[in-house]
């Protein structure tokens, strides 16, 4: 596989996947890695309050007295089911979307789009905040409202390629044939997206863990379960002024982990399919000079003077 | 005539937007559970003339949204007269509501915090659009080098960045250097003159900074895969075929022609800057907008929730609008679309 071949050729790609699959890996086995059960019931004295790291607490204990690397460990569950849930939802409606408003246009695809429009222009995180803050904190409703309001980019993506791809030679031959318009866009139309849809989709996974810990960060989480972004708010409002860093800090980093994961397998996987972004006359001229002349290609084109 | 039809479009565009945000506000607080007047109604800190007056106010003794008997009876106006009407009406009076908590009026709670929201994300705008255009561009031009993969991946790490988890560190690393809460230190006020409004711009850095860095990264990336498009063009080969120099390529060619995505850029992602000065505004207690959502949250004091909601999609409804016109400016082949 050619696709295949050019990731692995990506050292961004590689880091990126193999951060990715700690984080997975750690959420699923968190009952066996965490040395503590998070949501058991802690009977804490005065002094396990934000107690520093020791033997025992490897990253000391959290204001409730409870171990913070085991925390830590569980929380990787919420983001990324979240994450993956979230961005499937958006991937579904705005693919469904593009293929529709794309490949039939007309008035039901107009009005998609202008939908899709009005989406983009309001605010996401302050309408997720007061959707949640009306609805109730939840998981699901958490997910729900993240992957309700994520679609909009991916649609216009799926459907700005469908309607090139819709007037190409294969797709018109197709049609020519008597194919029906459900065979024409799932056999013709919709392989010929998908890289460009999974591209989207890992980095949407990014962007919806971000949105789901700001969200938490802000104390809109569930407060039945346990999440990075609201270790951060506990931290916050009770620990910083303590200079309990062991608190503070590793929730912050497991985000930027997972979610910066995301974003350098997401940026391979589009510099992969997106093809327009290999060619580059400044950068040719150079080494076109160099063939020429025989001198060996300068690094960067410099400036005259 | 072409650019009065785009300009008409774009108008006609930004007040449907502006119209369903108003009915969406009023059916989220409204119809969801935890219906906010009733809550004020049903509490019992307030007087039966204060509830009386709420309910007349907000016309709760009436329908919802149409009433159907009246319209039955062909009495459109009649039917008009309901809660929606009574909120829309109150609503172009300036009237928002009263806060559950503080009893203030809403609209000049905003009115009063409105600015200081808008000075922290233009200086941190103004400083991400700048310095984010100026890498981005040299990114793409020296392409595949060691400087590029340096600002591509400061691009990338910083885009997977929270907001809010930035401005923590930068908070823990500045404490004791700079102010890291608020807006003034306590004690001085507005009379002091310009040593106040020192004390105000020492309290802004931090905040500016966090929303700076996190942006330029967006701006990177954007810039730098527009100048790369510009670059891969036949006229940038024939610009280079006449002889001009890199400078002046990338300058008059490549530069003003990755102006126009920047643009619609900066005006689409002007709703995630919103969220991000709630962060911002959140972790350095600066009293704009943002932290006074922050705090409506943890009190569910909903009219100032929804209050500030529409205040902040109706800016970026109306910042949209204003780029989509300036983009009409910029590129002439808008006008002809």
């Amino acid at each position: 596989m050619k696709f295949l071949r050019q990731f692995i050729h990506s050292p961004m790609g590689v880091i990126g996947a193999a951060m990715l699959l700690v984080v997975v890996l750690v959420a699923i086995f968190a009952p066996f890695l965490a040395p503590y059960d998070p949501y058991e019931r802690v009977e804490a004295s005065p002094e396990d309050i934000l107690a520093p790291p020791d033997r025992d607490h490897l990253l000391g204990r959290d204001d409730a007295g409870k171990d913070v690397l085991s925390l830590l460990i569980y929380g990787a569950r919420v983001s990324l089911i979240v994450g993956f849930t979230a961005s499937f939802m958006s991937m579904l409606i705005g693919t469904t979307v593009g293929l529709v408003a794309g490949y039939y246009g007309g008035r039901i695809g107009n009005l998609l789009m202008r939908l899709a429009d009005f989406l983009m222009v309001i605010p996401d995180l302050p309408l997720m905040l007061v959707i949640i803050a009306v609805w109730g904190r939840g998981l699901w409703k958490i997910i729900l409202v993240i992957g309700i309001l994520g679609w909009t980019y991916t649609a216009r993506l799926v459907r700005s390629q469908v309607l090139s791809i819709r007037e190409r030679q294969f797709v018109l031959r197709a049609r020519a044939l008597g194919a029906s318009d459900a065979r024409i866009i799932l056999r013709h139309i919709f392989p010929q997206v998908l890289p460009l849809i999974i591209a989207e989709a890992v980095l949407d996974i990014s962007v919806a863990i971000l949105a789901e810990s700001s969200l938490a960060f802000l104390g809109l989480g569930d407060p039945t379960l346990v999440s990075w972004g609201m270790m951060l708010n506990f931290a916050f409002e009770r620990a910083i002024s303590r200079q309990a860093w062991w608190f503070l800090l590793p929730p912050g980093f497991a985000i930027v982990w997972v979610s910066l994961s995301l974003v350098l397998i997401g940026n391979t996987l589009d510099q992969i399919v997106n093809p327009r972004l290999r060619t580059h006359h400044l950068f040719d001229a150079r080494r076109m000079v160099a063939l020429v002349t025989g001198e060996p290609p300068q690094r960067g084109v410099e400036l005259p003077g | 005539m072409e650019r009065g039809n785009y300009i008409l479009r774009k108008t006609a565009f930004a007040v449907v937007t502006l119209l369903a945000v108003i009915v969406f506000n009023f059916f989220l607080f409204r119809v969801l559970p935890g219906d906010p007047v009733k809550l004020i109604i049903h509490s019992p800190r307030m007087t039966r003339e204060a509830q009386e007056r709420i309910r007349v106010q907000f016309g709760l003794d009436k329908p919802v949204w149409v009433d159907t008997d009246r319209l039955r009876q062909g009495d459109i106006l009649g039917a008009l007269d309901t809660q929606f009407t009574a909120y829309v009406v109150n609503l172009f009076r300036g009237n928002l509501g009263i806060s559950f908590t503080t009893r203030q009026d809403v609209a000049r709670l905003l009115a009063e915090r409105v600015w200081r929201t808008v000075v922290l994300l233009l200086g941190g705008e103004a400083v991400a659009i700048l310095l984010g255009m100026a890498l981005g561009l040299i990114a793409a031009w020296r392409r595949g080098t060691r400087l590029d993969a340096a600002i591509l991946l400061w691009g990338l790490f910083s885009w997977a960045l929270p907001t809010f988890f930035l401005g923590i560190i930068l908070l823990i690393l500045a404490r004791g250097h700079l102010p890291v809460g608020g807006m003034a230190t306590p004690g001085l006020r507005p009379q002091d003159g310009l040593s106040y409004w020192l004390d105000v711009a020492k309290h802004l850095i931090l905040p500016t900074i966090t929303m700076a860095i996190v942006y330029t990264g967006e701006y990177i990336l954007i810039m730098r895969s527009g100048v790369m498009e510009v670059l891969a063009e036949d006229y940038i080969l024939t610009a280079k075929a006449k002889g001009l120099s890199t400078f002046r390529v990338l300058r008059d060619h490549a530069l003003k022609n990755a102006m126009l995505p920047m643009v619609t850029v900066i005006a689409l992602t002007f709703g995630y800057t919103v969220g991000g000065a709630i962060q911002v505004e959140t972790v350095f207690s600066w009293p704009g907008i943002g932290r006074l959502m922050y705090e409506a949250v943890q009190k569910r004091d909903y009219p100032v929730l929804q209050g500030s909601f529409l205040l902040l999609a109706v800016s970026v409804i109306l910042a949209n609008f204003l780029a989509d016109l300036l983009y009409s400016v910029l590129d002439p082949r808008v006008r002809a679309e």
